[in-house]
């Protein structure tokens, strides 16, 4: 009796090993069917591999530009493919993802950086591996990446929507910005740069405002609305920012000024879907983040390929978006913002 | 033979059948000696399967990725060995990581001083978190809720949304050096001497027997003897200590001060604590098991990203494993419990058995 019972503890403390085990490798398990090839991707056998580091996973914004863009154009060079980050944009998050790349020996890193400072440890440990890095959306310091893919410059988008707006009320009478925070260093550069812009080409439209939303979307759809009724002759509004411009559209959808007050500014295709078919809204505009990791992606294959060095002056092909020459500091601009009107927009998810 | 008389001979009590077994079966069947085989086979059969996972640089990212974590273990443990929990360690960690970033850069301190200061300030929020728990009485699930809010806002709030990022490249270089010529980075030697000061704080001295004890049943290790709440106060100073030495290191290693620093890292070393054995409701766990507990976690993390996992997958695995490795506390419990009415009735058998077979007795 004794013994058996011996036994069966015996029998289960390692039936409870093996069922714990089995569980951590059952799941790595559905991957190690392709164990092998992470072998050869790894190598230089089949193409260049290319590794793409999001700020996060599940952001469409992100999907947008990794596998509508970036996996279009590694596809194209018959390269390998990859997209990996943690679930939450944090500083450190993506650390560990590019020591992971390093230990694999990726050729090429695409990283929006969550922070411009924290991965940068790593990646120059990833970059004496030899790994060539490209950051995009967002920038790491200068020292520790290759070339930066610039989405826009203020002055683009400026003009972009100043053009808009002026063309929508006929380049004339009152218009006024609804922007994010009293203190956001974008918003504010832009707003600047409108009103010289403003001033310099367009004589006739008159800013007569500018309000803050905060970034917040019932204090945007407040400030739309406080903003109509103060000033009832106001043609237009630019919003330059996605949730203020969302918020804004949703108030004049559901109001008298819907179709009298024009609204244009930087919004997603997803959240202005509805405004620009019921025609609310005539058009907005952003650069397509698709454009960029595809361009991110050629920039990449350019600097393995050793086509560039990402010296200024340096001059690269990027498929069906054209030639590109990388400017100071190793920046490479992607163009204009793309505008989204009722005719162009089921094209774009994000 | 000699253990089934000396079963029959004794009253049914749970303790002394549990030093009934031979020795070897005490130490070799238990969850930590689980948690370590299973570290053993996940780590042989990554080197074996894993493409890249043998290079030395796995072992050295292992030990840089997951310092913070195994060094707030060491004194988590003891906490959820009595009971208690600390639930603003990261937040501790955000803290320091501001002081020394506004320390160094703003007020021009040197690196160790201002290092020695986030230790300071880090002593002072355990202190707060203690005095609250110990002796004030109050439960230590909401203080630490509570405390990890206030201290990650006051990170966040002295920094705001900037971070510090200058500091000098001596510094930063020393957080990610070897040792020597080995795959190991520095951070390693304070790891490698806290565990030597934790294994003997906890299985080799007079305070550790009280940890444990207070676990079991704080009353009874009152009236036995033990300082409860200083004992309590000593260990959420502790904890916080290393939090903010851990924030030190972060800091230093990513070259930036910033107030979210290591955001969401309590949950990773509760996690890590719990499946190297340690039990939620107090006394019982082990450091060996803890250790083990972090580097498994960090092993298959390690292994599931050279497989290019995605981290929600991951993160699937690792809870699950959580869950389970707590399951089979209750599993082994519950198996005991049968083993021992099972025994119990052995016994009233056998006692039968020699009452029918010697009558004259």
């Amino acid at each position: 009796m004794k013994f058996s019972t011996r036994r069966l503890t015996a029998g289960t403390a390692v039936a409870l090993v093996a069922t714990l085990s089995l569980a951590a490798c059952g799941s790595s398990n559905n991957s190690s069917s392709d164990a092998g090839d992470n072998g050869s991707k790894g190598g230089s056998s089949s193409g260049t591999t290319i590794t793409f580091i999001p700020k996060n996973l599940g952001n469409p914004y992100f999907d947008a530009s990794d596998k509508d863009g970036g996996k279009v154009a590694v596809d194209e060079f018959k390269g390998v493919y990859q997209e990996v980050a943690p679930d939450t944009a944090t500083p450190d998050g993506q650390v560990s993802f590019i020591n992971t790349a390093a230990q694999q020996g990726v050729k090429a890193l695409v990283i929006s950086a969550d922070d411009p400072k924290a991965p940068c440890s790593a990646i120059k440990q990833a970059m004496s591996a030899g790994t060539k890095v490209v950051t995009f959306d967002s920038d790491t310091s200068a020292d520790c990446r290759d070339l930066y893919i610039n989405q826009a410059t203020p002055e683009g988008i400026a003009k972009t929507e100043v053009d808009q707006i002026a063309q929508q009320i006929g380049d004339s009478g009152e218009i006024a910005i609804l922007s994010a925070a009293a203190n956001a260093t974008n918003q504010n550069a832009w707003i600047e740069l409108m009103k010289k812009d403003l001033a310099a080409d367009h004589p006739n439209i008159k800013l007569v405002d500018t309000v803050y939303g905060n970034d917040d979307d019932q204090t945007s759809f407040d400030k739309t609305a406080a903003l109509l009724s103060d000033h009832p002759n106001l043609k237009g509004i630019i919003s330059p920012t996605t949730v203020g411009i969302a918020a804004a559209a949703r108030y004049l959808d559901t109001s008298s000024s819907k179709g009298k007050v024009a609204l244009t500014g930087l919004g997603t295709p997803n959240q202005m879907r509805k405004y620009v078919k019921d025609g609310t809204v005539t058009s907005f505009a952003l650069w397509n983040p698709s454009d960029l990791g595809y361009l991110a992606a050629y920039a990449a294959k350019a600097l393995v390929d050793g086509t560039i060095k990402g010296d200024e002056g340096d001059k690269f092909t990027a498929g069906k978006l054209g030639d590109f020459t990388v400017g100071a500091d190793g920046v490479v601009l992607l163009g204009d913002p793309t505008v989204f009107t009722k005719d162009n927009i089921d094209k774009f998810n994000f | 033979m000699t253990s089934a008389t000396v079963t029959a001979s004794a009253p049914a009590g749970r303790t002394y059948r549990a030093y009934s077994h031979s020795w070897w079966r005490r130490t070799l069947l238990t969850r930590e000696v689980a948690i370590i085989a299973l570290l053993v086979l996940v780590f042989g059969w990554a080197s074996a399967n894993v493409a890249n996972f043998k290079s030395p640089l796995t072992v050295y990212f292992l030990s840089l990725d997951n310092a913070e974590i195994m060094l707030i273990a060491l004194p988590m443990a003891l906490v959820i060995i009595t009971g208690e929990i600390d639930l603003s360690v990261a937040s501790v960690v955000g803290l320091s990581s501001v002081m020394v970033g506004i320390l160094h850069q703003d007020a021009g301190f040197s690196i160790p001083l201002a290092g020695l200061i986030a230790i300071l300030v880090g002593i002072i929020a355990g202190a707060l978190n203690g005095f609250l728990i110990a002796y004030v009485g109050l439960p230590s699930l909401a203080v630490t809720i509570g405390t990890m809010a206030a201290y990650r806002g006051l990170a966040v709030g002295l920094l705001g949304t900037t971070a510090k990022t200058d500091f000098p490249v001596k510094w930063t270089d020393l957080s990610t050096q070897h040792i020597g010529s080995t795959r190991f980075p520095l951070i390693v030697i304070p790891i490698v001497v806290l565990v030597a000061v934790f294994v003997w704080l906890l299985h080799f001295s007079t305070f550790g027997r009280g940890v444990f004890e207070i676990g079991l049943n704080d009353e009874a290790a009152h009236f036995s003897g033990v300082n409860v709440a200083r004992t309590k106060f000593i260990l959420f100073v502790l904890t916080a200590a290393i939090s903010a030495f851990a924030g030190i290191y972060i800091t230093l290693r990513s070259g930036n001060a910033r107030g979210d620093n290591a955001t969401g890292d309590e949950l990773k070393v509760i996690a890590a604590v719990l499946l190297g054995g340690v039990s939620i409701f107090g006394g019982r766990g082990a450091l060996h098991g803890v250790i083990a507990g972090v580097l498994l976690i960090g092993v298959i993390q390690s292994a599931m990203r050279l497989q290019n996992e995605t981290v929600n997958v991951i993160n699937i695995v690792i809870g699950a494993l959580l869950v389970l490795s707590v399951m089979s506390t209750s599993i082994l419990t519950w198996l005991s419990k049968q083993r021992a009415r099972r025994a119990g009735l052995g016994t009233l058998r056998r006692r039968q058995a020699v009452a029918t077979s010697n009558p004259e007795r």
